[in-house]
């Protein structure tokens, strides 16, 4: 059974977010991305199927090459994930500051 | 001065961290997380029940504007230390996101200034991420009426 990937589990991995880093600025072919790589070629290769089945990844052909990009929608995605939370803190927060002002001044 | 609030939530690690300094004396800042009627104004939440003391419990209620419950949260309270710290869980009822833990630490930083940081433990990593992607727009907006009615009634 093929289990979904989760982004989120994705990005957990200290090996798939170094190879993100450096597909990040450029382009890169599965053995030009192996190479940056201690880790034995399978596991590489393993790392950037897992990073293209949840979309972080997007594989283009180029004449006989396959080049792996970034997919900077996602990868937006998930930095803003925790963006939402901290709003409604912020939100929250904000308010308890006006209030305990205005407390003050009615006192 | 515009102070931010920040939420520090490392990659895989099953807590997060919540802090923000305020332009307000330590005193007042512990005061609005201890007395109900100043929770429900900036919470957005109605207060069912609230003992701030040391094994004491607490339930809060979160309605829609038509008056329905959106959610109830509750747990108890572990330590109470005025102008300092406390310690509570937190479930939200009827939901699958179990239990979680909250440090609450006050600090002064000056006679003017303070600064509040809340650890929240989760059960797991899972279950981190799955609450911290809850939709919030609907709390977000509740806090933003409850704010502009509490203004309205300064004028």
């Amino acid at each position: 059974m093929n289990l979904r990937r989760d982004v989120f589990q994705a990005i957990a991995d200290p090996t798939r977010r170094a190879i993100l880093l450096l597909v990040a600025s450029q382009a890169l072919t599965a053995g030009a991305i192996a190479s940056n790589f201690d880790t034995a070629r399978p596991t590489v290769s393993k790392h950037l199927q897992i990073l293209t089945e949840c979309e972080l990844l997007e594989q283009k052909q180029t004449g006989r090459e396959i080049y792996y990009y970034i997919n900077a929608k996602k990868m937006k995605q998930v930095a803003d994930f925790i963006e939402p939370f901290r709003n409604m803190w912020d939100d929250r927060f904000n308010t308890l500051e006006a209030i305990m002002k205005a407390y003050t001044a009615k006192k | 001065m515009e102070r931010k609030t920040k939420v520090n939530a490392e990659d895989g690690k099953q807590d997060i961290m919540i802090t923000r300094e305020f332009d307000l004396p330590i005193e007042l800042l512990f005061k609005a997380h201890a007395e109900p009627e100043l929770i429900e104004q900036w919470m957005g939440t109605k207060v069912l029940k609230l003992e701030s003391k040391k094994h004491g419990s607490w339930q809060f209620e979160t309605t829609s504007p038509k008056g329905n419950i959106v959610v109830q949260m509750g747990g108890v309270i572990h330590e109470f230390i005025p102008n300092q710290k406390i310690t509570r869980t937190f479930e939200m009822a009827n939901t699958p996101f179990g239990v979680q833990l909250e440090i609450t630490k006050f600090e002064k930083l000056t006679d003017d200034t303070s600064k509040v940081s809340m650890h929240v433990i989760y059960e797991s990593v899972a279950q981190r991420d799955e609450v911290l992607k809850l939709p919030f727009a609907q709390g977000i907006n509740y806090a933003h009426n409850r704010l502009q009615d509490f203004m309205n009634k300064l004028k």
